[in-house]
C-alpha cells in the first residue's frame, strides 16, 4: 500500500460550543479516488474545509506526506498542492477562461503580463483535460461542465496533488458528468489524490476506489468501494434500513381540473404548451436540462413574459405578476434555492414570512405571529437548525429546502409547482420531502414536480409529461411510466403514447 | 493576509461579535460627547446642543430617506442638487406670488406645497429611470445631480435667489421658532426619524427593502413587487428632500448654486456610519440618526476648540467613514 498523500488524523472541530466533527480520520492516497458520502449536515463540508486549509481543526492533525501541517489558510494549502473546488464555482464570471486559470498568479515578463506563455500553458492544461473550451471565452458564457473543467485546469495549473471536489456533479447533466468522470479517471492515472462528495450513489459506485461514510460528524464506515453495494452505502449514511423511498399512493384522484393551461408560450423557451392538472394530482415534468421546463413554469406564474390561456378551478385568470398567481393560489418554488429561493443573510423567520408578509402586517409586522409561524414550520417540516437566530446561509441544503417549502406553503396555495424538489439533498431528507408532497396531494392540493431525476418523477408522480425543446412531446402514466419511455420522449424519439389531448 | 474569516456555508459561532457592530456607532457618539465636554465647557450647553441639532436636521431628514434607498440596494447622489433646485424653485414661486397674495402664510403654504410636489416628482423621476428603464442608480442620479445643480444656477442666473424680505419675516419661525424651546427643524427631524425607524423595523415595506437589497431575485420569486418598492424608496427620499428644503429656506432666505453642495455625500456617510450596508440588505434608521449626530458634533467640536483646524473637518469625517466600514466588515459574513 502506498503512503497517504494527505490525511486527517483524529480531527475534532467545534464551532463555539457545538462540536461538528468527532475523531475524523481519513487517508487520501495518490492515484486513488475517494468518495465522501453522508447526509446533509453529516460534516462532509467541514471535513473538506479542514483538508484544504479553509478551517483549522480544533484538535487532531492534518498530515501532508506524513508530516503534520498547519495550513494558515486556503492559499497556504493551495501552494502545497491541496486544492478545494467549491460547488458554487469560484470563477470570475467576467474574465476569460485564460484569465481565470492564471488568476492571482499571472505570469509576468518584467512589468507586463506574459500573455504568450499564459496562453500556451492554458491551452496545454485544457488539452490535458480534453476540454475544448475557447481560452478567450468569458466564463459567464460557458457551460457548467466547462466551468468545472476550468476549475480543474486552474487547480492543475497550481500543480495540485490533492484535488477535493464538493459535489462536482450536482450542477452537471449526465453527459457533462460523464466528461468529468473521464477526466477524473485520467487524473487518477497521473497519481493525483482525489476526494469528492456526491449524493448520487451510482456515480460513487462507478468512479470511486474507496468510500468513506460520515454520519453526525463521525466516520461510520470506510473501505474499498467494491466491497459496498449502493444499498449498503445508503443504509450506512442514514443509520437505518431505508424503507421504500416513495410513499404509497393512498388517496384516489379527484376528477375536477385545478389548472388548465392552453397555448402557453414563453418567448425563446416554451412553445404552445398545453396541459391539465387535476385536483390533488401530482404531475411530473421530465425532460433534459435546457428543455424549457423551468422557463415554462416561470412563465406560467409571470416570472417571465408569456402568452396563453390559463384557467384555475374553471375560472379564466390573468396572471401579470407572481403576486397575481399567488392570489389565485398558484405558487412556484424555484430550483435555485440559494440564488432565488432564500435570502441567505437573513434569518429563518424573515425568510419564512417573506412571501406572505401581508398576513403578518396589520399594519405593523406582528413579530409574535411570525415566531409562532416559525415554530409551526419547524415542527411541520422538521427543520433542524443550530439555533433560531441562525442565518439561513448556515443551514444545510436539506434544511434550506424544507424552509423554502414551508415558505411557499405559508401562502396557502392550491396549486404548487416544485422545481427540482430534492436537488443536492441527502436521502433521508428526500424521503421526508416525498412524504410531504404526498400529504399535500392527499389534502387536495395539486402539485407539479419538475425533476431531472427519473426515478423521482416516476416514483412520485401520477402522470409524467415530457418536454423537449420547449414543447411537450408526450405524457406517460400508469404502467407506461418507465424510464425508457420518458428518455425516448425527452430525446425526441417516436412517442409511443399519445400526447396530452389539447 | 490573516487567517481565513467565516465563509458561507459554515456554521457561525454563537455571539457573532454582534455587540461591537450594534453598539459601535453609539459608543463613538458617547466618546465624542465626553471628549467634547472635556475640551470645552460650552459644548454641552443647551444653546450649543440645539444649535448642532438644528443644523444637522436637514441632512438628517434626507439621510433617513437615504437609509431606505441604500437598504434596498440603491443610491441617490442627486439629493444635494435636488434640495438646491427645490429651494430655488420655491423662492421663485413665492416671490412671484407676493404681489398678488401678499407676504403672508398663504404664500408660504403654496411654497411648501411646491417644495413637496417638486420633491415627489424629482424622486419619482429618479426611481422611474432606475426601475422601469433599468439604468444603474449611480448613473441616473449622477445625471440628475448635474441637471438640478445646473437648473438652480440657471434660475438664479449665476447668482443668488433671495426670498422677499416681507416673506422672510413670516417664514423665519419655521427655522427659528419652535415648541417648548425645541426648534421646528429638530422636531421634524425627530418625527421623521421615529416614523422611519418604525417603517424600517415594523412594516412590510422595511422588510421588503432589506430583502430586495440582499437579493432582488429572491424578492421577485417571493411575489414582491420589486420595482414598486424600489420606486417608493426614491419617491420617499424626494419627499423628504422637499421637507428638508422647507425647513432650510427660512434659515438663510436664499438659494444659489452653492446651496446643498455635498449634502448627498454627508447623507450617505451618515447612513454608512450608522451601520447600514452600502451594498444593501441591511439598514437601520436609528443608526443613521447616530451617524448624523456624529458628523454634526465633529464639525461643532472643531469649531469650538482650537486643537485641530476646522478646515480639517472633511479629513476627520473621511477617517470616521472608513473606520465605520472597517468595523462593519469584521462583523458581517461576506455575501
Amino acid at each position: 500500500m502506498t503512503a497517504a498523500k494527505l490525511s486527517l488524523s483524529a480531527v475534532n472541530r467545534s464551532f463555539g460550543p457545538v462540536q461538528i466533527l468527532f475523531d475524523v480520520s481519513i487517508d487520501l492516497l495518490p492515484g486513488e479516488v475517494h468518495a465522501l458520502i453522508g447526509e446533509n449536515g453529516a460534516g462532509k463540508s467541514t471535513t473538506m474545509k479542514i483538508m484544504s486549509g479553509y478551517l483549522a481543526p480544533s484538535s487532531g492533525e492534518v498530515r501532508l506526506d506524513g508530516k503534520a501541517m498547519v495550513f494558515g489558510g486556503s492559499q497556504a494549502a493551495e501552494s502545497r498542492g491541496v486544492v478545494l473546488i467549491h460547488q458554487e464555482f469560484n470563477l470570475a464570471d467576467q474574465l476569460t477562461v485564460e484569465q481565470n486559470v492564471f488568476l492571482g498568479r499571472e505570469l509576468r515578463r518584467g512589468l507586463f503580463l506574459d500573455k504568450h506563455a499564459m496562453r500556451a500553458q492554458t491551452v496545454a492544461l485544457l488539452d490535458r483535460l480534453h476540454c475544448r473550451v475557447d481560452p478567450d471565452a468569458r466564463v459567464r458564457d460557458i457551460s457548467n461542465s466547462d466551468k468545472q473543467m476550468v476549475e480543474i485546469a486552474k487547480a492543475l495549473g497550481r500543480d495540485a496533488q490533492v484535488l477535493i471536489m464538493d459535489e462536482p456533479t450536482a450542477v452537471l447533466t449526465n453527459r457533462e458528468a460523464e466528461v468529468l468522470f473521464e477526466q477524473v479517471d485520467r487524473l487518477r492515472k497521473e497519481g493525483v489524490a482525489i476526494l469528492f462528495t456526491s449524493h448520487k450513489l451510482d456515480e460513487v459506485k462507478r468512479i470511486s476506489d474507496r468510500v468513506t461514510v460520515m454520519r453526525d460528524g463521525r466516520v461510520v464506515q470506510s473501505g474499498p468501494t467494491s466491497a459496498m453495494t449502493e444499498d449498503a452505502m445508503a443504509n450506512a449514511m442514514v443509520g437505518r434500513e431505508m424503507s421504500d423511498l416513495f410513499p404509497k399512493r393512498v388517496s384516489a384522484l379527484g376528477q375536477d381540473i385545478a389548472l388548465r393551461v392552453r397555448g402557453l408560450t414563453v418567448p425563446r423557451y416554451a412553445d404552445d404548451v398545453s396541459f391539465d392538472l387535476r385536483r390533488g394530482e401530482i404531475l411530473g415534468i421530465a425532460g433534459l436540462v435546457g428543455s424549457g421546463r423551468t422557463e415554462t413554469m416561470e412563465g406560467l406564474v409571470a416570472l417571465r413574459r408569456h402568452t396563453g390561456q390559463v384557467e384555475i378551478e374553471g375560472r379564466p385568470v390573468t396572471i401579470r405578476s407572481p403576486r397575481d398567481a399567488q392570489m389565485q393560489g398558484l405558487v412556484y418554488l424555484t430550483e435555485d434555492r440559494k440564488g432565488r429561493g432564500l435570502v441567505l443573510n437573513m434569518g429563518m423567520r424573515e425568510n419564512l414570512t417573506l412571501q406572505s408578509l401581508g398576513q403578518f402586517a396589520k399594519p405593523f409586522l406582528d413579530r409574535k405571529a411570525e415566531e409562532t409561524a416559525l415554530d409551526k414550520a419547524v415542527r411541520d417540516f422538521d427543520i433542524r437548525a443550530p439555533s433560531r437566530a441562525v442565518r439561513v446561509r448556515n443551514l444545510s441544503g436539506g434544511n434550506q429546502q424544507k424552509l423554502l417549502i414551508a415558505k411557499i406553503m405559508q401562502t396557502g396555495p392550491r396549486i404548487v409547482i416544485i422545481d427540482e424538489p430534492t436537488r443536492g439533498i441527502d436521502i433521508g431528507t428526500k424521503q421526508q420531502i416525498y412524504d410531504f408532497i404526498h400529504r399535500l396531494s392527499a389534502q387536495g392540493v395539486s402539485v407539479i414536480v419538475i425533476s431531472s431525476e427519473l426515478p423521482e418523477v416516476i416514483g412520485l408522480a401520477d402522470r409524467v409529461l415530457v418536454m423537449r425543446q420547449g414543447r411537450i412531446t408526450g405524457g406517460v402514466e400508469g404502467p407506461q411510466k418507465t424510464e425508457d419511455a420518458i428518455v425516448r420522449l425527452a430525446m425526441g424519439l417516436e412517442a409511443r403514447t399519445k400526447g396530452e389531448a389539447a | 493576509m490573516t487567517t481565513q474569516v467565516t465563509r458561507p456555508g459554515q456554521p457561525a459561532g454563537p455571539g457573532h461579535g454582534i455587540n461591537l457592530h450594534v453598539l459601535g456607532p453609539i459608543v463613538a457618539l458617547l466618546v465624542l460627547i465626553v471628549a467634547g465636554a472635556l475640551m470645552n465647557p460650552n459644548f454641552l450647553s443647551y444653546a450649543n446642543i440645539t444649535n448642532v441639532l438644528a443644523r444637522s436636521a436637514f441632512i438628517g431628514i434626507i439621510a433617513v430617506g437615504m437609509t431606505f434607498v441604500i437598504t434596498a440596494g440603491g443610491l441617490d447622489l442627486s439629493v444635494g442638487s435636488m434640495a438646491a433646485f427645490i429651494a430655488g424653485l420655491m423662492i421663485l414661486v413665492m416671490n412671484l406670488l407676493v404681489p398678488s397674495m401678499g407676504a403672508g402664510i398663504s404664500v408660504i403654504l403654496v411654497g411648501m406645497a411646491v417644495a413637496l410636489g417638486a420633491g415627489l416628482l424629482a424622486g419619482f423621476l429618479n426611481g422611474f429611470l432606475i426601475t422601469n428603464m433599468r439604468i444603474e442608480a449611480f448613473i441616473v442620479t449622477l445625471g440628475t445631480m448635474g441637471i438640478y445643480r445646473s437648473l438652480v444656477t440657471w434660475l438664479a442666473d449665476g447668482g443668488t435667489l433671495s426670498l422677499d424680505f416681507g416673506l422672510r419675516e413670516a417664514y423665519g419661525p419655521v427655522y427659528y421658532g419652535g415648541l417648548l424651546g425645541v426648534s421646528w427643524p429638530i422636531i421634524v427631524f425627530l418625527v421623521v426619524a421615529i416614523l422611519g425607524e418604525i417603517g424600517m423595523r415594523k412594516t412590510a415595506f422595511g422588510r421588503y427593502c432589506a430583502a430586495i437589497g440582499s437579493n432582488d431575485q429572491v424578492a421577485r420569486y417571493s411575489s414582491v413587487d420589486v420595482n414598486r418598492i424600489r420606486l417608493l424608496t426614491y419617491v420617499g427620499l424626494g419627499l423628504l428632500v422637499g421637507i428638508a428644503t422647507i425647513m432650510y429656506v427660512p434659515r438663510l432666505g436664499s438659494a444659489s448654486s452653492s446651496t446643498g453642495v455635498l449634502w448627498e455625500l454627508e447623507a450617505i456617510a451618515a447612513v454608512i456610519i450608522g451601520g447600514t450596508m452600502l451594498k444593501g440588505g441591511f439598514g437601520r434608521v436609528w443608526g443613521t440618526v447616530v451617524g448624523v449626530l456624529i458628523l454634526g458634533l465633529i464639525d461643532n467640536l472643531l469649531n469650538l476648540t482650537d486643537w485641530v483646524s476646522p478646515y480639517l473637518n472633511g479629513a476627520i469625517q473621511g477617517v470616521i467613514i472608513v473606520l465605520a466600514v472597517i468595523l462593519q466588515r469584521e462583523n458581517r459574513p461576506e455575501g
